[in-house]
């Protein structure tokens, strides 16, 4: 059975070699700085595995957490010069392989898909092939293996450490926005264990005037938005605001449809994943990763679009749900 | 309510633009002890919570071999193969990718297309290279808007068509959360259809907007915007 594990050492150990290249990187004037947070990080891929099977303390990855957090935090990473072609070979050398240079591109999602519709029913002697439940990450994971081999071979590149070296600096490039996404995962599990979803819920049932089911609906629509926007994700504002006011007075006081009710609320709730900077994974990763000088580019270009969604949500749910 | 002073650090940390991760580790840490977990827990918390969501991360995979294709000129050609199509224009090169994004999603294909492996090597400088053709080089400004909008056309899609489809995170954590906390029976079929609506209703709004770039980036100046006119002439 092909394990999501082996992936994620995969990764570890990309950033490992790319902290070995980095602490030798003279043209990286912040190089020690570097080299620690990427080590680190690379490390504590690694390590995670025990902290998932429970075999191992969390506490020790807990304070490389927030050792990265500060390395990054107080502008200790910085980025080397990346070698590289220029423009003028590149153009160059899209004319003399030409169409061919999509071929490698288009395989990481041709083997997502053939891994998520095909591979995703094989078993082998009563095991599945690929683990349960990681069928996505292993399409591309695998995807970009067999990717970076055709890549090789149809561009008779023999070096691997180019294509090691032309990532990292696509890495240096997004710095510690990379951490954010697993750090937000973090402040949501701590602020569910605080109890911060109880005091929202108290709040929000405060100011719920009783007997509207419209102003019920608002309040529901708003409140998945907004929690969103705070917690970065509408996984973590659904439980609190289907506690407070979707399941207690849109399905039971108001029999409205449930599934119509808590569907629509989600989706409320995904209009505020376009708008946060704290969804750094959707909206703070991609700035980078498109080199963007202003890193709420991508939000300002949801902006429009996730306030008119919401409008449509609440009258969605407003007119089919009850 | 004091633990909602949680919520207040970065609310604050982002409204006056700190280093975000210094927000969220500092939003976490009080949090956690204001919510009366010791040190030690977390401690925990930060490790458990980096172990368990590395899938977020797994996208670093694929930036090897995108880079090695970009050295080789990929975002080159990926803006030379646009300008064969004439009445390709950026915002309908962008609807099309958010109508493709969309489907196969909701098809519960959400990782054939992405920010990594397809956006930066693809569809943004595809959408530049349409911009190009018509407008001529692109002024900084501009060239970030084009980009946002490849940004924000992936995310939509993703978003909006991903709940169609029954097996997807959010839906079995909608039927999970409420089947165990009301003893009742939600079925995943019923919640993805009632997505639909909503699909429909990003499609038509964020495909419009998309449309609409076209002529944002007409405006920009007044030749570029004739040129426009007499083009789509001659492709009719």
């Amino acid at each position: 059975m092909i394990k999501a594990e082996w992936f994620y050492w995969l990764v570890g150990g990309i950033f490992l070699v790319m902290a070995a290249q980095m602490l030798t990187d003279r043209s990286n004037p912040k190089r020690l700085g570097t080299a620690a947070f990427w080590g680190l990080l690379g490390l504590g891929f690694v390590y995670s595995t025990w902290v998932v099977d429970k075999s191992a303390p969390p506490e020790p990855l807990g304070a490389a957490v927030l050792v990265m957090v500060c390395l990054a935090g107080f502008g200790f990473t910085g980025r080397g010069k990346a070698r590289t072609t220029t423009p003028e070979q590149r153009v160059a050398s899209a004319r003399r392989f030409g169409g061919k240079l999509f071929v490698p591109a288009l395989t990481i999602p041709a083997v997502a898909l053939i891994c998520a519709v095909g591979v995703k029913k094989l078993s082998l002697g009563g095991e599945p092939v690929l683990q349960k439940g990681s069928e996505t990450i292993l399409g591309l994971g695998i995807g970009s293996l067999v990717a970076l081999a055709v890549g090789m071979v149809m561009l008779r590149e023999r070096r691997i450490t180019v294509p090691v070296h032309a990532g990292r600096s696509m890495l240096e490039a997004m710095g510690w926005a990379m951490l954010l996404p697993q750090l937000l995962a973090t402040l949501g599990s701590i602020f569910s264990v605080a109890g911060v979803g109880d005091q929202v819920r108290r709040i929000t049932t405060a100011v719920l005037p009783e007997g509207s089911v419209l102003i019920a609906v608002v309040v529901y629509c708003v409140g998945m938005f907004l929690f969103t926007v705070v917690m970065g994700n509408g996984f973590a504002a659904f439980p609190v605001m289907t506690a407070a006011v979707g399941w207690p007075v849109l399905v039971e006081q108001a029999h409205g449809n449930a599934s119509a009710v808590l569907a629509v609320g989600m989706l409320a709730g995904f209009c505020g994943t376009l708008v946060t900077p704290m969804a750094a994974n959707y909206n703070v990763v991609p700035a980078a990763l498109l080199e963007l000088k202003d890193q709420y580019g991508p939000i300002k270009a949801q902006l429009p679009t996730a306030v008119a969604l919401l409008g449509c949500n609440i009258v969605i749910m407003a007119a089919f749900a009850f | 309510m004091l633990v909602l002073l949680g919520v207040l650090v970065v609310v604050i940390g982002f409204a006056t633009r700190r280093n975000p991760l210094l927000v969220v580790g500092v939003a976490g840490i009080a949090t956690g002890l204001l919510g009366g977990l010791s040190p030690q827990k977390v401690l925990a918390a930060f490790g458990t919570g980096f172990a368990s969501s590395r899938a977020v991360t797994i996208f670093v995979i694929t930036l090897p071999v995108i880079g090695l294709l970009e050295r080789y000129g990929l975002q080159e050609q990926a803006r030379r193969l646009i300008t064969r199509f004439a009445g390709l224009t950026t915002g309908r090169f962008l609807a099309l990718y958010l109508l493709l994004r969309q489907i196969t999603a909701a098809l519960g294909l959400v990782s054939v297309f992405g920010h990594a492996q397809t956006v930066r090597p693809l569809a943004a400088p595809m959408a530049e290279g349409a911009a190009e053709r018509r407008h001529g080089p692109l002024p900084d400004a501009t060239r970030e808007k084009v980009r946002s909008f490849a940004a924000s056309a992936d995310n939509v899609g993703l978003f909006f068509g991903e709940d169609v489809f029954l097996a997807v995170g959010s839906i079995l954590l909608i039927t999970g959360f409420v089947n165990t906390t009301y003893h009742t029976h939600l079925e995943p079929l019923q919640l993805a259809l009632w997505a639909i609506p909503t699909a429909l209703c990003a499609l038509a709004i964020h495909g419009w907007r998309l449309l609409r770039l076209d002529r944002a980036l007409a405006g920009g100046d007044a030749g570029a915007g004739a040129r426009e006119v007499l083009d789509r002439k001659a492709t009719k």
